[in-house]
């Protein structure tokens, strides 16, 4: 059977199953084909708080469909702005000259490598205290993104460092963390594949990325605590930020775009991955009644 | 307490009636740090520099080695579903593994580090903080390393997995452990490094069991 067969028809069933207002979560899970405990008895749950409505993978994929074009138009939109305005038109660094615009893909990326961790272990808690399945789907997702955006961290601060500091790599505090946070992210996408039960990476994963969260404050005050050859921070939440207003602008642009990509990079996998469940599940119950 | 005394016990047993397996860590320690002197060549100034870090490396891969089975058999004959249900909390079965891990692993890395630097011709005078900073370190190596076997228990090439999961993690320690050793041969004091490696086992000390033991839950679930 032809993939797109397969997804028109889930998106045919669940879209009659939303109009079956009166039919319970648990019907619900079980025609999505996401059986996670087969065990126990099928009873109506509470109507739940904002986290558990959000566990049901038709009403998100509803949502997040609905979001999703938005989302991504704002990031193109927003990303291209503040990086065509940052490359082009913002004022070179009296000291660094031209070399500085590198900073408007630098920073972002640096900002969401360490942003995306946090996402990653939010997914965890969320995994491993609720068994919160879409977190769980989440946290495998953010891995390769995260992954991604600090690579790109690390090759633009590489080809910065270069004309700056006259070396592609130095071993200072700031970039010897980040590459940290670089091989904990490829441990836990390796991880969380490494399992034959998905649930088991999922709880391996989630364990840790926990774990790795110590990193995080290491990466982010390793410019204060070690006399490195990274500037330290420009910009705070606790006082106005060294650096021209016309820098100031394309970079926040550019961080929001970098942010609202970023996310909706995460809810498209997310999306994927829940249709993926979906059609082996169904494939699994006609391979089940086809005797 | 009693029963992580017999936990302890049986661990170490174990491991003194399976002795070669014990000792291949070792070995492979002694092995690994003689290459050095033949693959960039024996000159005493250049070895005696880079000895701390070249001990440093090896015992950091040298503690990896047994981790793969640390749990493994446990986990594959269901000793460790008992140990599960022997009333003792996960994160004590986990700390008793990474004690005897530290015991049948870590003290004869660090008995093996002495005369390993004196053959790398370390001076004697260096050779007190290089073992004063593997003391805390391999602790802490034991106890990272109990967290990443239990994380990796169940995983295909789950020994492949490990070290990917444990080195990035073991960062810190080598790099504490190493200047600590360094110091001492420019003339300052490896007090404040052997401090912060200090602070770290203290960190480690409970979180990793706590980790390791909910690993060792969702492996057995």
């Amino acid at each position: 059977m032809c993939r797109a067969d397969v997804q028109g028809r889930t998106e045919r069933r669940s879209g009659r199953l939303q109009t079956a207002a009166a039919l319970s979560y648990d019907r619900l899970m079980e025609a999505a084909a996401i059986t996670r405990q087969p065990e126990t008895p099928p009873t109506t749950p509470r109507p739940g708080g904002m986290l558990h409505r959000f566990a049901n993978p038709g009403r998100f994929l509803r949502l997040s469909g609905a979001v999703l074009p938005w989302l991504a138009a704002a990031a193109l939109g927003l990303t291209a702005t503040g990086l065509v305005w940052g490359l082009l038109f913002a004022p070179a660094d009296w000291q660094q000259g031209d070399a500085v615009r590198i900073m408007y893909v630098h920073v972002p990326a640096a900002w969401l490598a360490s942003a995306g961790y946090v996402a990653l272990a939010a997914c965890s808690v969320a995994s491993l205290v609720w068994r919160h399945p879409l977190a769980d789907l989440a946290a495998v997702e953010i891995g390769p993104v995260g992954a991604s955006f600090t690579a790109l961290c690390l090759a633009t601060g590489s080809l910065w460092g270069r004309p700056m500091w006259g070396a592609w790599w130095v071993w200072d505090a700031r970039l010897t963390s980040v590459l940290v946070l670089f091989f904990l992210y490829l441990g836990h996408i390796a991880l969380v594949r490494a399992f034959d039960e998905p649930e088991r990476g999922y709880r391996a994963g989630a364990i840790l990325a926990l774990v790795g969260l110590v990193n995080l404050p290491v990466i982010k005050f390793s410019v204060d605590w070690w006399n490195t050859l990274h500037q330290p921070a420009s910009i705070s939440f606790t006082s106005a930020p060294t650096m021209y207003v016309g820098m100031l602008w394309p970079l926040g642009l550019a961080a929001l775009g970098y942010t609202l990509g970023f996310a909706a990079i995460v809810l498209a996998r997310t999306r994927a991955a829940v249709m993926e469940r979906r059609i082996r599940g169904l494939l699994m119950a006609r391979a089940e009644q086809t005797p | 307490m009693k029963v992580f005394l017999a936990l302890l016990g049986r661990e170490l047993r174990l491991s003194l009636r399976h002795g070669a397996d014990t000792l291949a860590a070792l070995l492979f320690f002694f092995l690994a740090v003689s290459l050095f002197p033949l693959a960039i060549g024996p000159g005493p100034e250049m070895l005696g520099r880079i000895a701390p870090g070249i001990i440093w490396v090896c015992a950091l891969l040298a503690a990896l080695l047994p981790l793969d089975r640390l749990f493994g058999a446990d986990f594959e004959d269901g000793s460790l579903d008992l140990l599960l249900l022997s009333g003792q909390p996960a994160a004590a079965i986990a700390l008793a593994k990474a004690v005897a891990h530290w015991l049948t692993t870590g003290l004869p890395l660090l008995a093996g580090a002495a005369p390993l630097a004196v053959m790398l011709r370390r001076p004697p005078e260096a050779i007190p903080a290089l073992l004063g900073g593997l003391l805390p370190g391999t602790m802490t190596l034991s106890l990272l390393g109990t967290l990443g076997a239990a994380i990796v228990l169940g995983a295909r090439r789950g020994g492949v997995l490990l070290p990917l999961l444990v080195l990035p993690l073991a960062t810190p320690v080598l790099i504490f452990g190493a200047a600590a050793a360094d110091t001492v041969a420019g003339g300052l004091s490896a007090r404040p490094h052997l401090l912060l490696l200090a602070a770290v086992l203290a960190a480690a000390l409970p979180l990793c069991p706590l980790a390791a033991g909910a690993g060792l839950r969702a492996a057995v679930e």
